[in-house]
């Protein structure tokens, strides 16, 4: 597994939309930082573009690379190795060297901007462990849109539209109930509505170290009486880990069962 | 009119004797020191004539329950400590004409019974109090029913840490025409407190840390307040069912926390509030069931919600302001509107101006549908900054349904005003 991981990775690595990938969060930084001398308005800056632009860059990079790369699948599959770690060192590779331009873009930076001897290097580390795990998610639904679809613009489809689903529309719901159940306590709704969604889960955490959760009132006072702790920590890196560990369960039952 | 040479000589002599007459008093104060023959304050004042001065030197005076029951003028020389060791009240004021300058007053005692202040003026007029340095108080300054005084130049400093064991720094109870102007007042409960006080003015005052409020009206009317600074206050200045209160050039900042606001009107009546900066607030302005009040050329920069209005407000006008960089600009609970947004500087406006006159072609809708959904349900708060919101911002501002309709600037300025 790990040499298909290295193949895959050295062949991302060697992408032009990696550097791209990494050259866009270089600058991204590097403007927020020295052109605006806010930290924590640069962190909310970098949060809304983590939280929106890194899965759909997972998933658009995990469904092409997926789709790219079918006949050297093809090829390793005759060769006598358990199909397990086929997919999964492509899986890992993916995510690898993506995450890697984004911690390096954005990291480096920060580091030339003297982070370490600042109070925001928590923030900006929960900035990049979230950006990390966003990664990780979509890139894994998008293996698996692209293994149950033979057709590439089903499979490109599909991705796309979890991608939208969680990112748009599932807080369209959620704000939907939210008002239909007004008449009820909602603090428990809420928490459980955020949980279930990595995008939201990533974006409460980390509107909860800044100075703007004193917006959230009440309820940020309930939301920050959980997050807060580490127990709810805990739970929330527990339920990234979930969303992480489902898809690539999948991708593993579905790749052994699969005819190429 | 020309007097004659007599008139004149008259005149001359009358004022050498006043003036002569006067000296000799000024001449002679009673001095109050360690090793003179008058080691108290109170000893002082019990020797003390009508309109004696009382001068007191440095050093460390163990009293309290002193009661200055006659005109005096009391001076400290270097800040000579009044210490109260805890005990009680330390300086009450009974009489007119007293002045009290340069001391450091230490050490009031707590009560839950009664409210010890450092120094109290009760029933008096015309009073000063000035130069003071007030510490480790329960009450500051507690003027009761007193009229026409100044308290000018002093510097109170508590150590409130809850409020229900905590006194107000400045405190004025039935008062009329009393000037509190030029004080520094912190880590008290309120910062200054005016219950039933009238015609008074609060300048140039720097009020910040309290536990409550920087600055508290409860039913006074036609007080003014200008110039001042409030910072860090649990909030910044509260304003309850009083009429025709002056607000001018004051700054409110870093009123910053979950149930935090720069100013908080209720039930307040025809007031003006005019040149003043909220900066850094939760809220800027809180306002409930206040009415002809005019907003006028203040700076509203980088709160979370600008102007929060909780309802029953009419006929209010926001004329000349600017909006920078809030989170909301306003947020309203109803879809009912009778005030008046115009010729503000927004800067969320995205319209243009063709002609070239300065104003937006396109008026502007500063209550955004998502400030409009917190209002109903604020558990929805939590969607904050999420895609899907600006998503419906930007479709409610193409075409409003929720927001009031009428509810808009027909002349938002394309430039930040600058006075």
């Amino acid at each position: 597994m790990l040499k298909i991981l290295k193949y895959s990775f050295f062949d991302l690595i060697r992408s032009r939309w990696s550097y791209i990938y990494f050259a866009f969060y270089l600058t991204l930084g590097v403007v927020l930082l020295f052109l605006n001398n806010d930290l924590s308005k640069a962190v909310i800056t970098l949060m809304n573009v983590i939280i929106v632009l890194v899965p759909l860059i997972g998933t658009i990079f995990g469904v092409m690379y997926y789709y790219n790369s079918k006949e050297f699948t093809e090829l390793l599959l005759a060769q006598p190795l358990k199909r397990t770690t086929i997919f999964l060192g492509q899986y890992l590779g993916v995510a690898i060297s993506l995450s890697m331009s984004l911690v390096l873009g954005l990291g480096i930076p920060f580091i030339f901007y003297g982070l370490f001897k600042s109070n925001a290097i928590w923030d900006f580390s929960l900035l990049l462990i979230t950006g990390v795990f966003l990664t990780f998610i979509f890139s894994a639904l998008a293996f698996n849109m692209a293994l149950s679809n033979e057709n590439k613009i089903k499979g490109f489809g599909y991705s796309i539209l979890v991608w939208l689903f969680l990112a748009i529309i599932y807080d369209g719901i959620f704000l939907m109930s939210l008002i239909l159940f007004e008449d009820y306590p909602l603090d428990k709704l809420s928490l459980i509505g955020t949980m279930l969604n990595p995008i939201d889960l990533s974006r409460t955490l980390i509107l909860l170290k800044l100075d703007i959760s004193a917006l959230l009132g009440y309820t940020g006072a309930v939301f920050k009486q959980f997050f807060g702790t580490h127990f709810g920590l805990i739970v929330s890196i527990t339920m990234l880990t979930i969303w992480v560990i489902l898809p690539v369960f999948r991708i593993i039952y579905k790749s052994a069962k699969k005819d190429f | 009119m020309q007097f004659s040479v007599t008139h004149r000589f008259i005149i001359y002599s009358l004022l050498t004797i006043l003036t002569g007459y006067t000296q000799t008093i000024l001449a002679q104060p009673i001095i109050v020191c360690k090793d003179c023959q008058t080691t108290s304050l109170k000893k002082a004042i019990a020797l003390a004539k009508d309109y004696d001065t009382i001068l007191v030197k440095k050093g460390t005076y163990k009293e309290y329950k002193i009661e200055i029951n006659k005109p005096l003028t009391i001076i400290g020389e270097n800040y000579p400590v009044i210490d109260g060791e805890l005990k009680g009240e330390i300086i009450t004021i009974v009489s007119d004409h007293v002045v009290v300058d340069g001391l450091f007053i230490i050490n009031v005692g707590t009560s839950y019974t009664e409210d010890f202040a450092a120094i109290r003026v009760k029933r008096s007029k015309d009073f000063e109090i000035k130069n003071l340095v007030l510490e480790k108080l329960f009450f500051g300054i507690y003027l009761e029913k007193a009229a026409n005084g100044k308290v000018y130049h002093n510097k109170v400093i508590g150590d409130a840490i809850t409020e229900h064991n905590s006194g107000n720094a400045i405190q004025l109870w039935y008062c009329k025409n009393i000037i509190i102007e030029n004080n520094i007042v912190q880590h008290a409960r309120d910062g200054i407190y005016l219950e039933f006080s009238d015609n008074c003015i609060i300048k140039n005052n720097i009020s910040t840390n309290n536990l409550r409020y920087g600055l508290h009206f409860m039913f006074s009317n036609n007080d003014t307040y200008e110039n001042n600074v409030f910072s860090n206050n649990g909030a910044g200045v509260a304003v309850m069912f009083s009429k025709k209160i002056k607000m001018f050039s004051n700054t409110f900042r870093n009123n910053w926390g979950t149930a935090s606001y720069g100013l908080l009107l209720k039930e307040i009546n025809d007031a003006e509030i005019k040149g003043n900066i909220f900066e850094e607030n939760t809220i800027g302005i809180n306002i409930e069931g206040s009415n002809r009040i005019d907003y006028v050329k203040n700076n509203f920069i980088n709160n979370g919600w600008a102007i929060k209005v909780r309802g029953a407000c009419y006929t209010n006008k926001f004329i000349g302001n600017n909006f920078l960089y809030n989170s909301f600009d306003i947020s309203y609970n109803s879809n009912i509107n009778d005030n008046v947004f115009d010729k503000n500087y927004w800067s969320n406006y995205t319209g243009y101006d063709l002609d070239k006159n300065g104003i937006g072609d396109v008026p502007y809708r500063p209550v955004k549908l998502f400030s409009y959904i917190v209002n109903r349900t604020p558990e929805t708060i939590i969607l904050l900054r999420s895609l899907f919101i600006d998503i419906i911002d930007f479709s409610e501002k193409v075409s409003p349904v929720f927001t009031p309709d009428n509810l808009l600037d027909n002349n938002p300025l394309i430039k930040k005003i600058v006075w």
